[in-house]
């Protein structure tokens, strides 16, 4: 068993483990395991980047054997240099979740733990997944515990926001489905990823094609304007569910892209790169502006992923090695610093028992040690030098400018807007006088909280400072992709 | 000529039979109320009849008996093990729920059952126009003494009575079109007139004439829009223990009388009736899915879910002949017959959480009386989520497997007509999606509102576990069933 399987089987045996052990009674006992588990889920991931072979695009780790012989399905699994960090980026943050739910989680914690811990090891699947059937299956089981944590631990309005999250994302992958399917056909019977890649296909193919990988990945992303879910499920989902949501399973969609869409139809992903780049523009200037008037902290947050997940697909589809390594980028630091906002969020929630902005006010007098960790991921939300916010959107509106001055100098004013829609929370919500009792009475963080808050400011630091390991990994992966975008497969 | 091999073809067919006359003469003499005697005799039989047609099947032979009369290939014989495999756990799963509703007063349960899987083995075997019509009137005349095994009960009486009047209806129809088809081709045997048709020395005319009524006698049977109108009713008025058992073996014999008609007989007019088939599964999907949104009682939501997922089986069945060309046809019918096995799979294990949610004087077949079953007991909910998530198509389930073999075969065509098909089965299965979503948001997300405990005999409960793991482990590593399936459609389209 390679390295690969056991991150992905690590988690998910776990979470089986935890299903069994059902009385309430043990929940301390489930955390404990719960932790341990992923500790050690995290711990086999290491060896997939201090193993990892810089300078080539091959697939590493590779795992392959037959799986469905019937159709040609193989269990295939491998990393490049644009998915490996986003395993260890999923393990990573899964132990934060599970730190997140100490406390807060007091029903059903077994389901609680096991449900994150699985959902770890199929979002890892989804990232090291290179046929397409293993993939899908990945990709579609994480709708499963995403639904039942939205639905049983989350706010007021959760069934909603659970059917919404789920028929959502269900309608555009059914459509990948079909697209996998007809590149199987096409490809006389192989679900293969590497063969697609290297498949001649005709040109109206590809742009029906393109746009079935769109209606999966872009819901997923989100991109305008099919983003409507994801302000209510976050608004109504668990803040472990949040974090989870805005921090990797964002990160599928956007990651389908660079798998699949623009390797696979290079000639269509040109041709509808103007929609594409357009789309995330609109994201970032017109969502930006949504941000400003939100009443409710989570939803400002959401729409803040909107924006800043619109800077990924900007830097995909400019098509210049700055712009992908960017996105990627990108992707990498929103996953530190959304999931630290939503988990900051959380930590207000768990006192207050409010998510609107205009409950709180003056929380950094009561609270100083939480406030200054929430100030170092704000700015990290605005982009300030010096942390992981910086890095991403700074390389992507390079690349933007060297594609094109207009769109770089659009993409730019997100800054302004990203700068005044954070800033403006936080001075409503951390600084002025006490607003109330409710704020008067709030207990500082504890050592738990610190702790969690603690290894995500660390990463937001660490890759804000010295992102070179981050992208020493990417560059040949990220070459060898453009190579591949630039060579028509028309035939 | 009878000879040997003849005997030896039906031999699971004259277990079946003498096993039922012994098991209605022990039941004689049994006075006591739970007729365990009978309920050990029959789990026996069917063991006993599932080994032997497991051992036939795996020999992969294919035996003609009788002159021809009766066929037993590895596809009828899977098919067979199956069936009985699925009456046994019909009747694990019903005994209590039977004993409880006053249904046990003589072994007529465990009798009739067994007569109805003997019509399935005759109806999947069979070779000859005659025999399937025989087997067809053995198997429902049985399940319609079924329906009504709760004399006292008015509903089930009503759904007995339509279920009757309907089911003979549908009979009469491919009693009518088989009768066309004898005098077309003036033979009754399947090869016979497979022969005949494909010399094209008869009017076409004739023929399709007799191909309308055989669609529609089968549509009947399968529950396709527009012959679907018997399916729900029968399901809701039915005892849930009977449902169970309409709803699984029978579709497995369907399924072999579908292939038995149209592929082994009528394949040189595929192309006349898969126009038909298109036109039933395009409604099926879309009536049945969109119907089963309105529905609150469980059981008629099932039985519409049952009409979608016989358009799926349609689908898989059309997209065998393209343009002439027969060479997707083992691709696509195996693809069919996997759906239809897992689809019975996925059955049972809903039922089973159904008879087992009910207990004296109160039948859990409401959507609210699932209310908070995760907080009653993880277990169970947990088995009816993957049952649901699997009936929609999610993976890791075996019901995600079972659509993509559809799809695939659907799409490997590569006509721009079946790959619209395949798209309008896959948004068809969206909506399928928000009605089996909101089963189980009603387990998970409501509280109960019932706290009795969950009570069943241990042999329930083992086999209602292993039953919804299979869903799950079938999902993972579904390679041997689909080969399985493969192998034994090739060599019926061979022989």
């Amino acid at each position: 068993m390679g390295w690969l399987s056991l991150a992905i089987w690590t988690p998910i045996v776990f979470g089986a483990v935890l299903l069994a052990l059902g009385r309430e009674s043990q929940a301390q006992l489930v955390r404990w395991i719960a932790l341990i588990g992923s500790l050690i889920s995290f711990l086999v991931t290491l060896p997939l980047y201090q193993g990892f072979r810089l300078g080539t695009p091959a697939m590493q780790f590779v795992e392959k054997t037959p799986w469905i012989p019937r159709f040609n399905v193989n269990y295939h699994l491998g990393v490049d240099g644009i998915s490996v960090w986003f395993v260890l980026l999923t393990a990573f943050i899964t132990i934060i979740v599970v730190i997140a739910g100490w406390e807060v989680i007091q029903r059903k914690v077994n389901q609680y733990m096991a449900a994150f811990l699985m959902l770890s090891g199929l979002m890892i699947g989804v990232f090291s997944a290179l046929d397409g059937v293993l993939f899908y299956m990945f990709f579609e089981a994480t709708l499963i515990p995403m639904y039942l944590i939205i639905g049983i631990w989350g706010g007021p309005n959760k069934i909603y926001a659970a059917f919404k999250f789920f028929l959502y994302t269900f309608l555009g992958s059914l459509l990948m489905l079909v697209a996998f399917i007809y590149l199987y056909m096409r490809s006389g019977g192989s679900f293969d990823v590497l063969t697609w890649q290297s498949l001649p296909l005709p040109g109206t193919a590809q742009t029906l094609l393109f746009f079935a990988f769109f209606a999966a990945f872009a819901v997923k992303v989100p991109m305008w304007p099919v983003h409507t879910w994801l302000p209510d499920v976050h608004v109504e989902a668990p803040t472990g569910g949040s974090a989870v949501l805005a921090a990797i399973m964002l990160k599928l969609g956007a990651y389908g892209f660079l798998r699949f869409s623009m390797p696979i139809l290079p000639d269509a992903s040109r041709e509808w790169a103007w929609l594409m780049i357009a789309l995330s523009l609109i994201a970032i200037i017109y969502i930006g502006v949504v941000a400003l008037v939100q009443q409710d902290m989570k939803k400002l947050v959401a729409y803040s992923s909107v924006a800043h997940m619109g800077f990924v697909t900007l830097g995909f589809f400019v098509f210049n090695p700055l712009g992908v390594t960017g996105g990627l980028l990108q992707m990498i630091a929103h996953g530190f610093v959304s999931g630290a906002m939503f988990l900051c969020i959380g930590v207000l929630y768990d006192r207050v028992h409010s998510r609107e902005i205009s409950a709180y006010g003056g929380v950094a007098n009561t609270m100083p040690r939480f406030a200054a960790f929430a100030l170092l991921f704000f700015m990290a939300n605005c982009g300030l030098p010096g942390t992981a916010g910086f890095v991403g959107e700074w390389t992507v509106i390079l690349g933007a400018v060297q594609a094109n001055f207009w769109i770089g100098l659009l993409a730019a004013t997100a800054l302004i807007s990203g700068a005044a829609y954070t800033l403006w929370m936080f001075k409503r919500v951390y600084f002025g006088a006490v607003a109330n009792d409710h704020v008067g009475e709030m207990k500082d963080i504890n050592a738990r909280e610190f702790l969690m808050l603690a290894l995500l400011a660390v990463a937001v630091l660490w890759m804000g400072l010295y992102p070179k390991p981050f992208t020493d990994v990417m560059d040949a992966s990220v070459a060898n992709l453009l190579k591949q975008v630039a060579v028509s497969k028309l035939n | 000529m009878i000879d040997r091999f003849s005997w030896i073809a039906i031999y699971p067919e004259i277990v079946l039979l003498v096993m039922a006359c012994v098991i209605a003469l022990v039941d004689l003499l049994d006075k006591s109320q739970r007729r365990m005697p009978a309920y050990i005799l029959s789990v026996l039989t069917l063991l006993g009849v599932a080994a032997l047609t497991g051992m036939y099947a795996s020999g992969g032979q294919t035996i003609y008996g009788f002159n021809g009369l009766v066929v037993s290939d590895p596809m009828a014989n899977w098919l067979k093990c199956f069936a009985a495999l699925a009456v046994l756990v019909g009747f694990v799963y019903g005994r209590t729920y039977v004993l409880e509703r006053g249904m046990l007063r003589g072994a007529e349960w465990y009798v009739l059952n067994l007569l109805s899987l003997l019509g399935g083995f005759v109806l999947i075997s069979a070779n000859n126009f005659l025999l399937i019509y025989m087997g067809l009137e053995c198997l429902t005349l049985a399940s319609y003494a079924l329906v009504a095994l709760r004399r006292d009960h008015t509903v089930s009486v009503e759904a007995a009575m339509k279920y009757f009047v309907l089911g003979a209806m549908a009979s009469g129809f491919l009693l009518y079109g088989m009768s066309m088809l004898y005098g077309a081709t003036g033979t009754l045997d399947i090869g016979g007139v497979f022969k005949a048709v494909a010399s094209g020395q008869i009017k076409h005319q004739v023929l399709v004439f007799g191909v309308v009524f055989v669609v529609a006698g089968l549509a009947f049977k399968f529950g396709a829009v527009p012959f679907h109108m018997w399916v729900p009713d029968v399901y809701q008025g039915a005892p849930t223990a009977v449902t169970l058992m309409i709803g699984s073996a029978p579709e497995l014999a369907a399924f072999a009388m579908a292939i038995r008609l149209l592929v082994e007989g009528l394949l040189p007019l595929a192309f006349d009736w898969q126009q038909m088939l298109a036109l039933l599964a395009i409604g099926s999907l879309l009536i049945g899915n969109l119907a089963a949104i309105a529905q609150t009682n469980l059981k008629r939501m099932l039985a519409y879910s049952t009409i979608s997922h016989m358009g799926f089986v349609l689908l898989a069945l059309m997209a065998g002949v393209i343009g002439g060309n027969a060479l997707a046809a083992a691709n696509a019918y195996s693809s069919a017959m996997f759906y239809v096995i897992v689809y019975v799979l996925t059955t049972l294990v809903s039922f089973g959480i159904i008879l087992l949610l009910s207990r004296e004087g109160f039948e859990s077949e409401e959507i609210a009386d699932f209310a908070g079953l995760n907080q009653r007991s993880p277990l169970y909910a947990g088995i009816m989520a993957m049952c649901l998530f699997s009936l929609a198509g999610v993976p890791p389930l075996v019901g995600f497997q079972a659509k993509l073999s559809v799809l695939q075969a659907l799409i490997s065509t590569g006509q721009a007509f079946y790959i619209g098909l395949a798209v309008y089965a896959v948004i068809m299965s969206l909506i399928g999606a928000f009605y089996y979503l909101r089963v189980i948001k009603v387990m998970y997300f409501d509280d109960p509102v019932s706290v009795a405990p969950i009570r069943a005999p241990l042999d329930m409960r083992a086999v209602l576990t292993v039953n919804g793991a299979l869903l799950l482990i079938l999902g993972l590593v579904p390679g041997a069933l689909m080969a399985l399936c493969a192998k034994a459609i090739v060599q019926m389209l061979v022989t």
